[in-house]
């Protein structure tokens, strides 16, 4: 079977139904078995500005928004002037003939003007309904989806709006059918229908099937459709989901959910993390297990809140002061976030300290396509040695009096693991101190002559890394073992260098192999020594400007990267920007390259 | 050296004595601090209400009152500054089962901790809070606090603090509180009772505490208070009077209130209002994990 890729973008301001139209898009494209990804660029207002929406669909692996625009909408003027330029021979722009006039066009680009008053007999909401049908009459798909599609989305809106939108998609669809040309290929089938989902949701459902009882947070694009998911099946999947006053408290309230024996997890974006730092201390100091997830965009300060970025990483390193245990991880894509969260709850029960899972807005916001079959919600479920008064726990219970005070809650134990009781379990009390505390919890910070304890304490806490470490898949290579150049990455760039290192060998005849490293702490510093070792040119790629993992990976490994491709303008990186930049550095010109993001200003 | 014996075990819950909320360390408060008294009202409060120490958790910020927790035995949870109250939130919700008892300082609690006050009462959670308000910064040794009287010489404010203080007894009525008191660590008995009743209230519980600051509050000291407070109970206020409560939370001076001001049992709590919690499953912290195949295919039949 032909590989067939397409990508049709839409544009207009902020209010003009993008996300929904290009909702119905991407899910015509996955019924039908296709693979998508769709970002949405936007804007940080509710109406007005500027959007452009990209929905990337094959039937092989789509892992971004790939380098060209097959369909192009633009709703508005604004977006015909940003956008047409970079239109490629073969491309076609739909277009109201009325509203929008196109400017010069690269040869080959096939403009269809459509008049959409007539098409929609005046109903100016209905314009991208209208190009809906013609988008699909170009793409050789059958009309029936998009009915089926339409009508289960304005259902709400009454079988008036139904019918009335049925037929400005059937006038635009045969509109086209009769004024422009269609592609020379045809959207192909998949082998079975798929659905549509983001990272935002991805990181729910994981949450849900971990077994999360508690969640809180406080709204913060782009991690509020997190929230949102967790408010809407609260009640139905038995989780409490609380709103509060801020991150601070968002996140002293999960660590008091979590300390009574609850699942308690929370999201937020960078500025939300910086508020909840103290506190993500305070549980690796009394070792609680907790969930929180940063999804990143561009910083600092209030920064850009509706771009992406990959710019927290030293922030979540070092959040807190003093040295404490927490795992950290970058999941490389929607599903990936889906299968990492029960991963690192159980990860975080058995070693008793915060997990922080680094996403980003590119995956979070962005919708993928997903094969019901992956998501699979009976998951291995692991607590440690949690001690539950209704024998739940699957820690040892060893026998205690109800009040005969000897329980060791942070019992000094060869793996640094104590037995974990919580509160209401008769015969375990204790008091979780902040304050650096004995092993029965008592506070020595007061005590002028312990620095003995204190160190047992630190080094204690210290040691259940020692363990997690082998709990955690070393990252592997991907690609020939012997290449030109190894593209190293964390976290959401896995899918773009992957398909930069495929148009390398394919395009460009220059080979590469790529290192996408997920688990950021604990790292794998002796097996990624050891690749990084044996290549002769490694390039990180990252989005951020300072090159974060590129300082981690040097004060980790010792390893210095020989070249960086670097992107921090807010867009994310697209193939061919990975593509470029590792020529011009294979050929001399330079050891940082910075991809320009090609839209108009 | 002999290995400490470790006294007999039981699992059946034992007599109950004042002793047994004992916690297993004892203070190490300045001699005289109003704190001791709190702690004695809050031990005889506990026994006098037969709570079995496992079913309660005594939860504070930091500060000298902070320490608190581990000197009772109880579950005890010793938080950040500021955050005691956002922390039992999450215990409550976590465990509505469990008696839980807020402690701290009025630095921690109207200061650093304001934000989390006030929501937490207009939430009207289900716990008390008790607030050992000696109106000075005690253990960064004596620095004016959110409940300084206006004019107070400490060493953060050596001309005398020009800001109004706090007053957290009409705040907290208007803030969404339920029960609303205040005590004197030189009437421990009287406290005693306050604690009894917040504890027993169904919803947000706060009690004030005067409790003097013997190193580095020299205005408001047993002495000075001694012959100024009045208890409310002895003059035949009305709780459930809000004017009036208000009216006798703003007295200040030759003649200051304590006693129960405000309560209303007329509002549910948090814990009430959300169905999660009433599903005759108990407690979230101990329902089993995860979701059932049939609400999986739910959440997936969503995505297509």
């Amino acid at each position: 079977m032909n590989k067939i890729d397409f990508a049709v973008g839409i544009g207009g301001e902020n209010g003009q139904g993008i996300a929904s139209t290009g909702n119905i898009l991407a899910l015509i494209f996955a019924r039908r078995g296709l693979h998508l990804n769709a970002y949405n660029a936007y804007q940080s207002i509710i109406r007005g500005g500027h959007t452009f929406l990209t929905i990337r669909a094959s039937n092989g692996p789509v892992r971004n928004m790939g380098d060209q625009i097959d369909v192009f909408i633009p709703l508005n003027q604004d977006t015909m002037d940003r956008h047409l330029h970079l239109l490629k021979s073969g491309a076609c722009a739909i277009y109201d003939k009325d509203k929008v006039t196109p400017g010069k066009a690269a040869d080959g680009v096939q403009l269809c003007a459509m008049p959409m008053k007539e098409l929609t007999k005046g109903n100016k909401l209905a314009v991208n309904t209208a190009a809906l049908g013609a988008t699909l009459q170009l793409l050789g798909i059958e009309s029936e989806p998009l009915e089926t599609v339409i009508s289960r989305q304005f259902k709400k809106k009454g079988d008036a709006v139904v019918a009335e939108n049925l037929a400005i998609a059937r006038a635009g669809y045969d509109y086209a059918a009769q004024n422009f040309a269609a592609f020379s290929w045809k959207a192909p089938r998949g082998a079975k229908p798929l659905g549509i989902i983001t990272g935002n949701q991805t990181i729910a459902m994981g949450g849900a099937a971990a077994g999360v009882k508690f969640y809180a947070a406080y709204p913060m694009s782009p991690s509020t459709g997190v929230l949102m998911w967790m408010a809407a099946h609260a009640r139905e999947l038995g989780i409490m989901v609380r709103q509060v006053e801020d991150e601070i408290g968002v996140m002293n309230m999960v660590i008091g959910a979590a300390h009574t024996g609850c699942r308690a997890m929370c999201a937020t974006s960078g500025g939300g993390f910086a508020l909840m730092s103290e506190a993500v201390g305070m549980a690796g100091m009394i070792e609680t297990p907790i969930v929180c997830i940063d999804v990143q965009r561009a910083g600092p300060a209030t920064g850009v809140p509706t771009k992406t970025e990959q710019g927290d990483l030293w922030q979540v390193l070092g959040a807190g002061q003093g040295d404490y245990p927490r795992v950290v991880v970058a999941p490389t894509n929607q599903l990936d976030l889906f299968h990492t969260i029960p991963e690192l709850f159980n990860l975080c029960d058995k070693y008793q300290c915060p997990g922080l899972v680094l996403s980003d807005l590119l995956i979070s916001e962005g919708t993928t396509s997903i094969d019901p079959d992956d998501l699979n919600f009976q998951v291995k479920i692991d607590r440690g040695e949690l001690i539950l008064p209704n024998g739940n726990g699957n820690g040892a219970n060893p026998a205690s009096g109800y009040n005969d005070k000897t329980y060791l809650r942070y019992k000094n134990t060869p793996s640094g693991i104590s037995p974990r009781a919580v509160p209401g379990v008769p015969g375990y009390i204790f008091t979780a101190a902040t304050d650096e505390h004995d092993e029965d919890g008592t506070l020595i910070s007061d005590e002028f002559t312990n620095p003995q304890k204190r160190r047992m304490m630190v080094e204690k806490r210290a040691r259940k890394m020692q363990g997690a470490i082998k709990d955690i898949a070393p990252p592997k290579l991907f690609g020939p073992e012997k290449a030109d150049v190894t593209l190293v990455g964390w976290g959401s760039t896995a899918g773009v260098i992957r398909e930069a290192v495929e148009k390398l060998a394919g395009e460009e005849g220059i080979v590469a192999n790529q290192l996408a490293i997920k688990w950021i702490v604990p790292l794998h510093a002796a097996e990624i020594s050891a690749i990084l070792g044996r290549s002769k040119n490694v390039i990180l790629v990252e989005n951020n400007q300072s090159g974060q993992f590129a300082r981690y990976l040097r004060s980790e490994t010792g390893f210095a990267a020989h070249g960086h491709i670097r992107k921090y303008d807010g867009e994310p990186f697209m193939p061919h920007h990975i593509v470029e930049a590792v020529k011009a550095q294979l050929a001399g010109q330079t050891r940082l390259s910075v991809p320009v993001h090609e839209v108009n200003a | 050296m002999t290995a400490p014996v470790a006294p007999p075990a039981t699992t059946e819950p034992g007599q109950l004595t004042k002793e047994t909320y004992r916690g297993r360390i004892h203070p190490d408060w300045c001699p005289g601090c109003g704190d001791f008294s709190v702690l004695a009202a809050l031990q005889t409060a506990l026994f006098e209400l037969g709570l079995q120490p496992h079913q309660a958790c005594v939860i504070s910020g930091i500060g000298c009152s902070s320490n608190l927790p581990g000197y009772v035995n109880t579950y005890g949870m010793h938080t950040l500054h500021g955050r005691a109250l956002a922390v039992a939130t999450g215990v409550r919700l976590g465990n509505h089962e469990l008696k839980v008892i807020c402690a701290g300082g009025d630095g921690d609690g109207y200061g650093i901790g304001g934000n989390h006050f006030v929501h937490t009462m207009r939430r009207n959670v289900d716990l008390t809070y008790i607030v050992m308000d000696n109106q000075i910064y005690g253990l960064t040794t004596g620095q004016c606090s959110p409940t300084s009287v206006k004019g107070m010489k400490t060493k953060s404010t050596p001309h005398g603090s020009v800001e109004n203080p706090i007053n957290p007894i009409p705040m907290a009525i208007v803030g969404g509180a339920t029960y609303v008191a205040r005590a004197f660590s030189g009437k421990q008995k009287h406290m005693v009772e306050m604690f009894k009743g917040a504890i027993q209230h169904k919803g947000f519980a706060l009690v004030d505490v005067f409790s003097p600051c013997v190193t580095y509050n020299k205005d408001n000291t047993y002495q000075w208070f001694n012959p100024r407070v009045k208890i409310l109970e002895e003059q035949g206020h009305d709780p459930t009077d809000f004017h009036k409560a208000i009216e006798r939370g703003y007295q200040w001076g030759d003649e200051i209130p304590i006693g129960l001001f405000w309560r209303r049992t007329d509002l549910e709590s948090l814990e009430d209002l959300e169905p999660v919690l009433h599903t005759c499953e108990g407690p979230l912290a101990f329902r089993p994990l995860g979701i059932s195949p049939e609400q999986a295919k739910g959440l997936i039949q969503e995505l297509l």
